[in-house]
């Protein structure tokens, strides 16, 4: 049985599939369905949902559709959530390869290092790079990659330290391999699997990082996200709570479909390593 | 005049259990010729092996190959040298990634010793299979879809790419039922008699380095305690061990003897 109908078992990978093509597809299409900058203003000022049938779900406090709104935060937040978790784990799974392919001095330094991310919570550090360097789309990517790659990186370090005593890892030596491209293309790759396991969690975080970083105003001010529209809807919270709500539907849809996307995978890792 | 000269080989691997793996281990090796290393397990053959390979640094005592100091290579020159000093594992699986190709493995040996042009590597690879008994179009097959007697062959073939003067067979043949082990012994005697390469081959099991080896080293605790014609030991143990290897293995002494070294 090949990967995808093994993971196609899985009713939670399959409702995390649905949740994230439906949020995708509102992502991508965004655009198509509401051309234009979603901040411009587009009818009466806080407007009901259902109350005008070209804006379904009202208007906030400066006359802006929700719906567009809503859409292209999606973009955003999918965007941001997808970027920093790659970044987090591709610099994490190298730094762990490194550290512990390379052993000794580079080992002791690289771990230093990464005790040392730890040691400060993610969403400060994020809090303070975006702070100092300024808010852009880039800059919040980097600044919550900063708080979540060294999961990645203890993980992946723990791998190769029990794959570089294997046979092959010697076998790669014996025919005189760089111990660059060794660690590289010899030891990472299977050292990458159960680290991409921890995908899900890290988007998931990624995604809430930035909601929050929006709602303290530190997002990037030309784009429209969930966490900008939360903190917009928190001055008008007691008479248009619906404001607040419908974004943070959507980062639970979110966050709820990555979540079980990743549990599918797992789920599906994890039976064909029970087949043998 | 000896292609490898090893002399007052010492290794005490770092831990609680401070155990002498190798204690003042001497041992030489002529062009062309065979040395079976003997011992019961835990006895310091692969430790030795290892630090041959280069793989385990010995904490003391010298290694010359070829006529140089081969301790004392480091980095690229050490990588570079590796083309003549090449070896066998003992777990055909384990010895290759899991993610390789019959091809890909053997042509990675190629390509870091920029043998052939990058074109013909393919037609080398074909070769080198063809010269361990496998055919052209195990290339493309994925090193965990063929047997553990076909894998030994790829890991002899990865070995011979090189163009080695010697090659260390640590347990090569130990992980393989009865009659592959037969074919693959005769394959080495073959590859041997073809392009003179010298072996040491190492095994806990007397009947099987009897099978290919001129002479034979008997190792135990670390240090060698006999060492001579293979015949002359089966017929008359020195040591201890070697009464007790001799004896583990009854109808060793019907066994044809293996062929002498071309000169
Ligand atoms: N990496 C290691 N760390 C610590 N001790 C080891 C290591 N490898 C081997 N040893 C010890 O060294 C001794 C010799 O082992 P080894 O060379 O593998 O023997 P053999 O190949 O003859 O079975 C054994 O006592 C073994 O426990
Ligand atoms: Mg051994």
């Amino acid at each position: 049985m090949n990967f995808v109908a093994r993971f196609i078992r899985s009713p939670e990978g399959i409702a995390g599939l649905v949740l994230l093509s439906l949020l995708a597809a509102a992502a991508l299409l965004a655009p198509v369905f509401f051309p234009g900058d979603p901040l411009a203003i587009e009818g009466r000022p806080l407007l009901r949902p259902f109350e005008h049938p070209g804006l379904p779900l009202g208007t906030d406090r400066l006359g802006r559709d929700v719906m567009a709104e809503l859409f292209h935060g999606a973009r955003a937040s999918m965007i941001v959530g997808i970027s920093a978790a790659a970044v987090a784990i591709l610099v994490g799974a190298l730094v762990g390869t490194l550290a512990g392919f390379g052993g000794g001095l580079i080992d002791e330094a690289l771990m230093r290092v990464v005790e040392a991310f730890q040691i400060v919570p993610g969403f400060l550090l994020a809090l303070a790079f975006v702070s100092v360097v300024g808010p852009s789309l880039t800059v919040v990517v980097i600044a919550i990659a900063l708080g979540s790659w060294t999961g990645p990186a203890r993980l992946a370090r723990a791998e190769v330290l029990s794959i570089r005593e294997r046979d092959f890892v010697a076998a790669a030596r014996v025919i005189g391999m760089h111990p660059l491209e060794i660690a590289v293309k010899e030891v990472l790759p299977l050292a990458l699997p159960p680290v991409m396991a921890l995908t899900s969690v890290i988007v998931a975080g990624a995604v809430l990082t930035e909601a929050a970083l929006s709602f303290l105003g530190l997002g990037d001010p030309n784009i429209v996200t969930w966490g900008s529209m939360i903190a917009e809807g928190r001055n008008v919270l007691r008479s248009a709570a619906y404001l607040s709500i419908v974004p943070g539907l959507g980062l639970v849809a979110l966050v709820l479909g990555v979540y079980l996307f990743g549990e599918g995978l797992v789920e599906a890792l994890a039976r064909r390593e029970g087949q043998g | 005049m000896s292609l490898l000269e090893v002399s007052n080989l010492c290794k005490t691997y770092p831990g609680k259990r401070r155990v002498m793996a190798l204690d003042d281990v001497s041992i030489t090796l002529k062009r062309g010729e065979t040395l079976g290393l003997v011992g019961p397990s835990g006895s310091g053959k692969s430790t030795l092996a290892r630090a041959i390979m280069r793989l385990v640094e010995p904490d003391t005592g010298s290694i010359r190959f070829e006529d140089g100091d081969w301790l004392a290579l480091r980095g690229r020159a050490l990588r570079q040298a590796r083309a003549r000093l090449q070896m066998v594992f003992q777990d055909p699986l384990g010895t290759f990634n899991p993610r390789a190709s019959v091809g890909g493995a053997i042509g990675d040996a190629l390509r870091i010793h920029n043998i052939g042009a990058r074109h013909d590597r393919a037609d080398r690879v074909a070769v080198l299979l063809e010269r361990v008994g496998l055919s052209a179009d195990h290339a493309r097959r994925p090193i965990t879809q063929i047997s553990g007697g076909q894998r030994q062959r790829v890991a002899i073939a990865r070995a011979l790419a090189t163009a080695p003067a010697l090659i260390v067979l640590d347990e090569a043949v130990s992980a393989l039922d009865v009659t592959v082990r037969a074919h693959i012994l005769d394959l080495l005697v073959n590859l041997q008699q073809q392009e003179g390469i010298a072996y040491l081959f190492v095994s806990h099991d007397l009947a099987v380095v009897r099978a290919v080896s001129h002479r034979t080293a008997i190792m135990e605790a670390g240090r060698i305690v006999e060492t001579g014609p293979i015949q002359n030991v089966i017929a008359a143990p020195a040591s201890a061990t070697g009464r007790a290897l001799v004896a583990a293995v009854p109808r060793l002494i019907t066994n044809p003897p293996a062929k002498e070294p071309a000169p």
